[in-house]
């Protein structure tokens, strides 16, 4: 796992060696153990390595034989090792013993086509010097990022936003769009980030640069178009099992220890356990615990570690350790985000770095194509009571959402179902599973100043996704309609990147995901929903997959959203004073004016209400969290801030 | 304006509008309806009535019927307030 950057120059120039310093310079963090170039006329790339498969052979940027072609590379190809007996077989020659070297002779031998052949998570760029053409490709679901812009003299990509806005001629303007979604979908949609010009290569696309023109294409997307309604129990358990176990077994592949990130909860437990078959070594397993005991799953960890023998280590969370890294958090998400979730898992890579590992495997992805989250039961039970909107019976099932949330529990039945009340309108909408979320997070554009509601005018996120959605999608049954859209936007904007990647690579860690092995989530889609959520059992097929390697007080307690504490992680409502000067200073109406993207007086009334302590909802706990987030945004990279000022 | 009502305004006001008095519905709007409170607000308004007014709420009391409005809101608190708090938890 890496950092990459480069740069091709359309107009012959040689690349500035300063300039490509500086774009590495800036994700150090992913690759600590080495840095290397490689200059060729209009094209220069960098690496930043983490040393991981083939430690001493596998130096980057990395050349084929005859130096033709180059690669600059951040991820794993886990089938490394059987495409590379292949290419030996075709007559390829290799160097060296890493996965790096495979990319470049799997290009030479299918062009463009040899992505489709890789199960991994890669983003990496091939130079092509007879053809004088540059190839970038990201991984089918997200996991590495990896970003681009044209500059006026070329084209730059990297791995990080920050490398790109070390180019002087790179423009830091907010993109309003994006801050938009942000504040709909809780991150842009696929493709967007938050500084107009700069962009993301969408998952599963790849992009090519050839006499200034930028081609990109899609070279694979989520499919729900052939589900086997005849499928079988046991065989679809059978067949699930096999794949999980492979795409386990070639995620162990690393000359370095690999260690797992253990929730407590079914995916990871069954990840960990499944490591056992093919490790000989006791697995290494780490958690983060909350002092605040409504977030905290320690006694389930405990349960697993006790019955798979792990050597377990876990970090304890406190507010005050959140309010204390979210700055670093947002200088590594470089997007605004609603809920602080993704600042423990940074407290976690931490811990994890400290003590000697620079891989994790974890249980992410299982709820998405496994059919795990709340929302996929909501959209259920929502969908039931339609059918007999006069039932008084039938919206007493929304009790069974969100069991671990006391607020939501204490709610009103009448006001619970005015909340989930369907429109009939609503029942043909393609979104119907997801309305609810983005009708919520939506009012928190209300804090938006008046200059920006004007500038974002009509721009309409929900217009933009439509127009993105597979063709066959309306086709689709509503449970597989709802698992695109989760998949296809929160996964990679906000589970692979804000609180995967990112939080782990700023402490040189990387993280792999059996669940996201493409073979096992293409034959996800082929199964018949009830087979995932048995009439309100989630991860049903998983779970009787489990049962085979867990005990049953793992697998049958109740499912519990991974949540850490939001307002009370910046104001101590017994004091109602701020837990870091920054939260005061970046709240302040001079502040909240000064960049412009919130109504002073709005933020104010809400900051008072923190400090009463009269927060008490999701809404109010994103809109906090969501402003406090986008001003350190704000600060760190754009010329108005301090931050970036002092940098 | 009679005090009760200014009162709720106010606090809908300050509390779910964060200021924004243009957005404030008429007396008779649903505030759920409006998008003004969701069903954790709820809560938020009933621990304010409780404070403000000295009443208990009863969890039947907790519909729209009682809480949906200005008016309602206003209405609820004069009947709960005219009658004594321990025949509210018997109701």
């Amino acid at each position: 796992m890496c950092g990459i950057s480069g740069v091709v120059q359309f107009d012959d120039e040689p690349v500035s060696h300063d300039c490509l310093a500086a774009m590495i310079d800036c994700v150090r963090h992913r690759g600590p153990d080495a840095i290397g170039y490689l200059s060729d006329g209009p094209a220069a790339f960098a690496h930043a390595r983490l040393s991981i498969i083939d430690v001493s052979g596998g130096l980057q940027p990395m050349s084929n034989e005859d130096g033709s072609l180059w690669v600059t590379f951040n991820g794993e190809i886990f089938n490394y090792v059987e495409l590379r007996r292949e290419l030996i077989a075709a007559g390829y020659r290799f160097r060296t013993q890493s996965d790096t070297e495979v990319i470049l002779h799997m290009y030479a031998h299918l062009g463009e086509q040899c992505v489709e052949r890789f199960n991994g998570e890669w983003a990496f760029a091939i130079w092509d010097k007879r053809a004088r053409q540059l190839f970038l490709s990201r991984d089918r679901f997200g996991i590495r990022p990896l970003f681009y812009t044209r500059t006026p003299h070329g084209f730059a990509f990297a791995s990080e936003i920050k490398s790109l806005l070390a180019l002087p001629e790179v423009g830091r303007d907010v993109d309003l769009e994006t801050l938009d979604q942000v504040f709909t979908f809780w991150s842009g949609l696929p493709g967007r980030t938050m500084f107009r010009g700069i962009q993301e290569l969408q998952p599963g696309h790849s992009l090519t640069l050839r006499d200034r023109k930028i081609e990109v294409q899609r070279y694979w997307t989520l499919d729900y178009s052939s589900v086997n309604h005849g499928m079988r129990e046991d065989a679809c358990a059978e067949a699930m099992l096999e794949l999980l176990q492979d795409a386990t077994r070639i995620r162990l592949r690393s000359d370095v220890p690999v260690g797992m990130y253990l929730s407590g909860g079914l995916d990871s437990s069954l990840i960990t356990a499944l490591t056992l078959r093919h490790s000989h070594h006791r697995p290494r397993t780490f958690s983060v615990n909350f002092d605040d005991a409504q977030f905290d799953e320690s006694a389930h960890q405990m349960t697993v570690v006790r019955f798979l023998g792990t050597e377990h280590e876990s970090v304890r969370c406190s507010y005050q350790d959140i309010c204390n890294v979210f700055p670093e958090v947002i200088r590594h998400t470089e997007t605004p985000i609603l809920r602080t979730a993704p600042a423990p898992f940074y407290l976690l890579s931490q811990m994890v770095h400290r003590n000697g590992y620079k891989v994790v495997l974890t249980g992410e992805g299982a709820d998405e194509f496994m059919g795990g989250y709340d929302i996929f039961k909501e959209a259920k039970i929502r969908r039931f009571w339609s059918a007999n909107p006069a039932s008084r019976l039938r919206p007493l099932l929304l009790r069974r959402l969100y069991p671990h949330m006391q607020r939501l529990q204490s709610q009103p039945d009448a006001y619970r179902a005015a909340f989930f009340h369907i429109d009939a309108q609503e029942l043909s909408d393609e979104f119907f599973s997801h309305l609810p979320r983005w009708n919520l997070t939506s009012k928190l554009k209300a804090f938006f100043s008046a200059d920006v509601q004007s500038a974002i005018g009509g721009a309409d996120g929900r217009l933009e996704l439509r127009q993105r959605l597979p063709e066959s999608y309306r086709s689709w049954d509503i449970f597989a309609q709802s698992q695109f859209l989760e998949a296809s936007a929160l996964l990679p904007g906000y589970l692979l990147s804000s609180q995967g990647d990112r939080m782990a690579m700023a402490n040189a860690v990387e993280g792999r995901f059996p669940f996201l092995d493409h073979r096992l989530v293409e034959f996800t889609t082929r199964m018949p929903a009830h087979l995932k959520m048995k009439v309100l059992n989630e991860k049903y097929i998983l779970k009787r997959v489990a049962r085979l390697i867990l005990p049953p007080s793992i697998i049958k307690r109740s499912k519990q959203p991974y949540r850490a504490p939001d307002t009370h992680s910046f104001i101590d409502v017994t004091t109602g004073k701020a837990r870091a000067a920054y939260v005061d200073e970046l709240l302040d109406p001079g502040a909240i004016r000064r960049f412009g993207l919130f109504d002073a007086a709005a933020v104010g009334k809400l900051v008072e209400k923190a400090r009463k302590g009269l927060i008490v909802g999701i809404k109010d706990d994103m809109a906090f969290v969501g402003i406090l987030s986008t001003q350190l945004l704000m600060d760190q990279f754009t010329q108005k801030g301090e931050r970036y000022a002092a940098n | 304006m009679p005090p009760i009502e200014a009162e709720i305004r106010q606090f809908v006001i300050d509390n779910f509008l964060f200021g924004a008095v243009d957005k404030l519905p008429s007396n008779d709007d649903s505030l759920l309806e409006q998008g003004i409170i969701d069903s954790t607000g709820v809560l938020e308004m009933v621990t304010f009535l409780e404070q403000k007014y000295g009443i208990v709420i009863d969890e039947s009391e907790l519909a729209p019927a009682n809480l949906d409005s200005i008016s309602r809101l206003v209405n609820f608190v004069i009947r709960k307030t005219a009658q004594p708090a321990i025949s509210s938890r018997a109701s």
